[in-house]
Formats: C-alpha cells, structure tokens, sequence
C-alpha cells in the first residue's frame, strides 16, 4: 500500500458517455481510501450544473460507437448498427435524442447508475469538484448554476492539488 | 458468520464497490460483510479494493451467476 494516496482528475468531456469516465473514477479512488479532486473544465463543466438531464450522446463523427438496441428479440439485439448506419444521417434532427435514450435504456439494462445517482454518491463520500472559474466566465454560466459544496478555482490550484497527487488523469 | 449482508446482484461497476465501502464504515474491525454481486469485473476488483485498504477478503465463490464473497473488516 502506497503512502501516497492521492488522487486527480481533469474532466473536459460534457457528453453523457464521458460523463461516466470521471464520475466512476473518482468514486472508486475515493472508496479505495484515496484524497480524489476533479477538476472540471471546458465541457467538463457541464458535469456540476444543478440540471445534469440535458446531457446527450453525439453518434456524429463517432464512427467506433457500437449500437446495439436495448429492446427486441435477441438476434435483433445482437445487430450492431453502429458501422452500418452512414455517418451522414445523424445530422437528421431528433436522431441524435433517439440515440440518448437508447444509450440511456442500455446503462439501466446493464445495471449502471445515472450520473446523478454517481455524483451524489461521489459528494457524499468526499469527492472534492474544482469547477473552472474561466470557462464558467466564458461560456456565460453562473455561480448559481452549480451544485452546492463545490470550489471556483483556476489552473494555478489545479496544478497545486495535483503537485500531491500521486495518480493524475486527464479526461 | 457474517455480521452483514449485503445484495448487490444486477449492479455494475462500480456500485458494489461503493456500496461496500459505505456499508463497511458502519461496521466494527473483525466484523464480516458478506456481498453477493452478478458484476464479473467485480471479482478482481474486490482483490484489489481489500489490497488498497487493509480489509481481509476471507472467501470468494462463484454460485451460478453470482459471486459471493467474505470480507472482515481491519
């Protein structure tokens, strides 16, 4: 067991896909007796706003995406439309939400927490959430658009956290 | 014996882990928790989380799709 025991994350993704990457991270550090802080920046910060159900998945230019559906008989769920289905069409509007909520019934399918349920887990035991005071400015949010309990900071804190931190992960 | 059940089948990663921890911290040193969970990758992940922080894995087995394991608390 190492002395070092801490643990940093920089959450730059604001699509409800890599919106699990940080969430279940963070979470595992901190049951495993780590010192976890996330910092969210750019569309990472998208992650601490009060309101998490806009969130969506974006098939466009994402060519790797299997697509499997959650419902139907088995050999329809074994189809995988994701390299079938030409890149194009994801520009058809409403299909981009299909998707979402195709992706959302296969996490619920599959037993996943919500990333609401994974980041209240992840406040009550302890997470620490640096939300980036200069995309916050940049994209227009507010102070008030955030979760209770979290800190307003820039890279320079960012950087001093991570100096301690034994595992440091960009995503 | 176990002091503690806890049923964690149909939850994926990491939920059973997360469970456990909080679950555990209710609980007194040497006392056991007992976690059945469907989740394959937890099978590992329970080595590892009882590694990281100390906790006894007693016993792990497999009872169809499910997986059983003992853990005493440091």
């Amino acid at each position: 067991m190492s002395d070092l025991n801490e643990m940093t994350l920089i959450a730059s993704k604001g699509t409800l896909d890599w919106a699990y990457p940080p969430f279940i991270l963070a979470s595992s550090g901190v049951a495993m007796g780590k010192e976890v802080t996330v910092f969210c920046t750019f569309y990472g910060l998208n992650l601490l706003l009060k309101d998490l159900s806009h969130l969506r998945i974006s098939p466009q230019g994402n060519p790797d995406m299997p697509m499997k559906m959650p419902f139907g008989p088995k050999w329809f769920q074994a189809i995988d439309f994701g390299p079938k289905i030409p890149n194009l069409l994801w520009n058809i509007p409403g299909l981009e939400f299909f998707a979402t909520q195709m992706m959302k019934r296969t996490f619920k399918n599959n037993g996943m927490a919500t990333i609401e349920e994974l980041r209240e887990i992840c406040i009550d035991m302890g997470v620490k959430f640096i939300a980036c005071e200069m995309t916050m400015g940049m994209f227009g949010f507010s102070r008030g658009d955030f979760i209770e309990g979290i800190e307003f900071a820039g890279a320079a804190t960012y950087l001093d956290v991570a100096h301690n931190s034994n595992q440091d992960l960009f995503i | 014996m176990t002091n503690q059940t806890l049923d964690m089948c149909g939850y994926a990663c990491p939920m059973p882990i997360l469970k456990t921890k909080q679950a555990l911290a209710s609980m007194a040193s040497k006392e056991v928790i007992e976690v059945i969970c469907t989740d394959q990758g937890s099978k590992k992940d329970f080595v590892a989380f009882c590694n990281q922080l100390g906790h006894k894995l007693i016993s792990q087995r497999d009872e169809g799709n499910k997986i059983i394991f003992n853990i005493e608390k440091n």
